[in-house]
């Protein structure tokens, strides 16, 4: 055993040399320094970790860190990280996306990804808006939004993030906001740590081109009685004096007044390993303004993951075949010698 | 040449030496008319004739039953001298119903041998293929050596005792129509017994049904009367060694995977299913224990991005397709260039555009390769002038993409993709080595990713390296450092550094050589799957005594260094491609030699005829 230790490395450590051209009061800012500060918690070096991003704003993120990184083509970040993770399964392979990236031009890439739950990790900043075209509806804005391109306001209906991650049965899904940085840092740890395909949706602000998107969930007069810590094993409680709570009504969620005969008991209990995804869709559908919004770990489940499938099947192979000999697959089958 | 001969049934038939022929079987999609052809094929093979082939049928898994459109056929020829392409006309037509007579007869020579199934010929099969009229009790086959064999029934009665199904039964016709052509051919039925027992050895009633109706067939040769006479062909002369029969898809999988061991590498392949590619897809999937990874993709965008990324991880990567793929890989193509990161992209060329004809031959994606992406973008192209050479071209393919780490486009075509041909088996340890380095961190202070080595090639650096960090991407890059910059010179600057390199590989890669006259009248200059078809018609000229020469272009982009100089020595260029003139198009624009053309798009290869009487028009 060696007995060099691992360095300590530190935030700094996975800066990048180069200048961050975010807009300044972009949310992007928050989730690049949560992700600064939760890579030298995980015990894996700096050259172990890769970032594979699309186009838009969020996926400049890979310039910036000091890691392996690749900003690729608009949606398509899935397939690269997929090949790199099939082929180099050590690596700790992060794909950063956004709502455009991923649900409009990547839709079809992410919804792979999710069911297939290779190793990586995907974090869509979702900030409602496309900004690096400066300003446009996009997949995940809300009907009747006004925007340069519906100036009569949007009538496109919204794609939800993780109504979609867990429709595609994914294996992890989570959600947090830019402003929360604590649970953003939490979240960030706990995706890369599972084990399978990490989806994490995180509400981002664009102060430019739609701010105050998710006021409602970050301003400190709000923020209690609309968003809903989920943790596991516990009930759902929320409001400024934890005195609200969500019960089940059959099958609908519905907000409830803890007293008055309603007990804690009577709540729904979060249950983030549950092999059926049910009650977590459910919890994706919760939104504001008529619930509170659930932020936290939806699901946490263990599944089988293509890139072990993939690689088991490889070392299946050789044990059974022996490593292939390519001598001897050219002459296997029907030759014939022709002699001089 | 004829000699006489004892059949075994105790006839005497005469048997006569002929140098080769070329035979079509044709029937319905379902009556299995591709696993006959492949028969045939490997027991010709075998026999020591050099061959060629092309499988010919319908998009459709199983139109209507008995139809037009059903229609599947097999083209072998096969023979003692050395062929190039699987023959003009036919000197035997297999038909196993009216709807393959009708559309087959057209290329079955004066007096040619023509085999119907007697049995399909019934009210039902000739409305299907709407004849008003059954062409065997017309004169409208007197021209041919019509042979009429009731092959349903002799099959049924073949299997009749086995208690199989009728349906099941009659599956086994192919078999009978097999056994026919090899009695009349002198074949051995060896081959395809030793196929039965390993195809059907789960199923001991259908591989004994099979078994008897090859044998019912080959002895109803022997015994009837229709057939007086049959055929020997002299095994051909081949260059000494092993040889086995090859396909271009499967020979493209055997290169991929010989370049991957030539340069230490495991292979990756991320794939979408397009017709004629598919069958890459498949072989390679067969072969984990050599570390081939195959990944089947949600689309072909997935399928480009994860070759791309396991390039960049480090792997031997590649991705195969048609044209509508490749089409839709496009921006990623871009990406993988301006990443400078190796890969291979194979376009297996089908008829176009948009789904054009899917399972016929075309080489019409030649500019798109040239052409077909955003911005300044040039990819080396090579492309694949017959089944065997596909290994070749795979493995010099990957030489390339390495040496300047750049993608390279392999263009293959359905015709040389499908057909299949003798391939000389080579010594794993005569194969070229491709060396490849990848840098360490051990000493790098700055890792500059951008930097070049003497073939303008970057470092192929690889996640997972301690010290060399870094982050590519389709933004335009700062030289050497890799930086995203937008500096006016700067993106001049890399534009010619990226063109540069490419022009660059024709100082890499062999002159063109020539096959004929030094200087003469009249150059053929061909590309891809036109050589059999160009070689043979300019021998047959040259024969007629015509000053007629010969270039195969493997290289396309960039073109051989000697190119120019090699056309000026000869009066006349004529280009002969399955497209409406790509190439010569391309060979105007960089030449400015008025090359005439020969094209055509139905679908099928060239008939060696077809440039032969273009030759000998222009030189009239």
């Amino acid at each position: 055993m060696s007995t060099e230790s691992l360095p300590i490395l530190t935030s700094a450590d996975f800066a990048s040399d180069q200048d961050i051209r975010w807009c300044p009061g972009c949310g992007d800012y928050s989730i690049l320094a949560q992700m600064k500060k939760v890579l030298p918690t995980l015990g894996i070096p700096r050259e172990k970790t890769v970032f594979i991003s699309g186009i838009g704003c969020s996926s400049r993120f890979p310039y910036y860190m000091n890691t392996y990184g690749m900003h690729s083509i608009h949606g398509r970040a899935p397939g690269f990280a997929t090949g790199l993770k099939i082929t180099n399964p050590d690596l700790s392979v992060w794909v950063i996306t956004g709502d455009g990236d991923g649900l409009s031009i990547g839709g079809n890439h992410l919804m792979h990804a999710i069911r297939r739950n290779l190793d990586l990790n995907i974090i869509l900043f979702n900030n409602r808006i496309y900004g690096l075209t400066k300003g446009q509806y996009s997949p995940t804005s809300p009907l009747g939004k006004i925007t340069k391109s519906s100036p009569m306001g949007s009538i496109d209906n919204p794609l939800h993030p993780l109504s979609i991650a867990i429709g595609c049965e994914g294996a992890f899904v989570a959600r947090s906001i830019d402003m929360n940085i604590k649970h953003l840092g939490q979240m960030l740890k706990r995706a890369a740590e599972h084990r399978g395909t990490s989806f994490v949706e995180v509400y981002q602000n664009c102060n430019v081109f739609n701010d105050g998107a998710y006021s409602w969930a970050t301003s400190r007069e709000t923020k209690a009685d609309s968003t809903i810590v989920l943790e596991h094993g516990k009930p759902l409680i929320f409001g400024k004096d934890r005195n609200k709570g969500i019960r089940l009504n059959g099958m609908e969620p519905e907000v409830v007044e803890l007293g008055k005969g309603v007990t804690e008991d009577d709540l729904l209990f979060h249950d983030e390993k549950s092999p059926e995804p049910s009650l977590a869709y459910l919890l994706s559908r919760m939104r504001h303004p008529e619930f509170p919004e659930p932020i936290g770990v939806f699901r946490a489940v263990d599944h089988p993951r293509y890139d072990d499938e993939l690689n088991r099947q490889v070392e299946t192979a050789r044990e059974k075949q022996g490593q292939g000999d390519l001598n001897k697959l050219f002459h296997s089958g029907e030759t014939w010698s022709v002699s001089s | 040449m004829s000699t006489t001969t004892e059949g075994t049934s105790g006839s005497a038939k005469q048997v006569f030496t002929i140098e080769g022929a070329t035979v079509r079987l044709a029937g319905d999609s379902g009556d299995g008319m591709q696993l006959a052809g492949t028969q045939f094929t490997n027991t010709s093979a075998l026999a020591g004739n050099d061959i060629a082939t092309f499988p010919d049928y319908p998009a459709e898994i199983r139109a209507p039953r008995g139809t037009l459109a059903g229609v599947s056929g097999f083209q072998l020829h096969f023979s003692s001298d050395d062929i190039f392409t699987p023959g003009d006309k036919l000197n035997a037509l297999v038909a196993m119903n009216p709807a393959a007579l009708k559309t087959n007869l057209a290329d079955l020579e004066p007096n040619g041998i023509l085999i119907v199934n007697v049995d399909a010929f019934d009210k039902k099969g000739l409305s299907l293929a709407h004849y008003d009229e059954n062409p065997l009790e017309t004169d409208e086959l007197d021209g041919y050596n019509l042979i009429k064999v009731n092959m349903t029934t002799l099959t049924r009665e073949a299997v009749k005792d086995l208690g199989l199904n009728t349906r099941v039964a009659d599956r086994c016709r192919n078999f009978f129509a097999m056994g026919l052509l090899y009695w009349l051919y002198g074949r051995s039925t060896d081959v395809t017994l030793r196929f039965i027992d390993a195809k059907f050895g789960a199923k001991p009633d259908v591989a004994e049904a099979n078994r008897r109706t090859l044998l019912a067939g080959r002895n109803y040769g022997e015994t009837t009367e229709a057939l007086p006479s049959s055929y020997h062909i002299d095994a051909a002369k081949l260059t000494p060694g092993t040889y086995r029969n090859m396909t271009g898809n499967q020979a493209l999988a055997w290169g991929v995977m010989a370049a991957a061991e030539c340069s230490g590498k495991e292979l990756f392949l991320g794939s979408y299913p397009i017709t004629p590619a598919s069958d890459i897809l498949h072989e390679l999937s067969k072969f984990k224990n050599f570390g081939v990874r195959t990944f089947q993709a949600e689309d072909e965008i997935a399928a480009v991005t994860s070759a791309i990324g396991a390039s960049f991880g480090g792997a031997m990567a590649i991705t195969t397709s048609s044209g509508p793929g490749i089409a839709l890989k496009g921006e990623a193509m871009g990406l993988a260039m301006i990443l400078e990161l190796p890969l291979l992209i194979i376009n297996i060329q089908r008829g176009g555009p948009s789904t054009g004809l899917p399972t016929k031959t075309e080489q019409s994606d030649l500019l798109q390769a040239m052409f077909g992406r955003n911005g300044e973008c040039p990819i080396p192209i090579i492309s694949a002038s017959s089944p065997a050479d596909c290994f070749d071209t795979a493995i010099e393919a990957w030489r390339i993409a390495v040496r300047f780490m750049t993608p390279v486009i392999i263009l293959s075509d359905g015709y040389i993709a499908n057909g299949a041909e003798p391939w000389r088996i080579p010594d794993v340890s005569d194969l070229p080595k491709i060396e490849i380095t990848h840098p360490t961190g051990d000493d790098a202070d700055t890792f500059h990713p951008y930097s070049r080595d003497e073939h303008l090639a970057r470092p192929w650096a690889i996640p997972g390296t301690p010290g060399l960090m870094h982050r590519i991407g389709g933004l335009e890059k700062q030289d050497i450092t890799g930086d995203v910059c937008y500096d006016p010179d700067n993106h001049q600057h890399m534009t010619d550094l990226r063109a540069k390199k490419v022009a660059n590989i024709a100082n890499d890669i062999p002159l063109q050589d020539v096959n004929g006259p030094e200087k003469g009248d009249l150059l053929v200059l061909g590309w891809g799957g036109t050589f059999g078809a160009c070689t043979t018609a300019v021998e047959r000229c040259r024969a007629e005594g015509l000053s007629v020469a010969h270039a195969h272009l493997r290289y396309l982009n960039p073109f051989p260094a000697n190119l120019a100089e090699l056309m000026g020595r000869y009066n006349k260029v004529l280009i002969p491609e399955l497209n409406m003139g790509q190439l010569r198009f391309l060979i105007r624009a960089t030449f400015l030699v008025d090359a005439a053309g020969l094209n055509k798009v139905k679908g099928k290869p060239f008939a060696v005829s077809e440039i032969a009487d273009e030759i000998k028009r222009l030189l009239a």
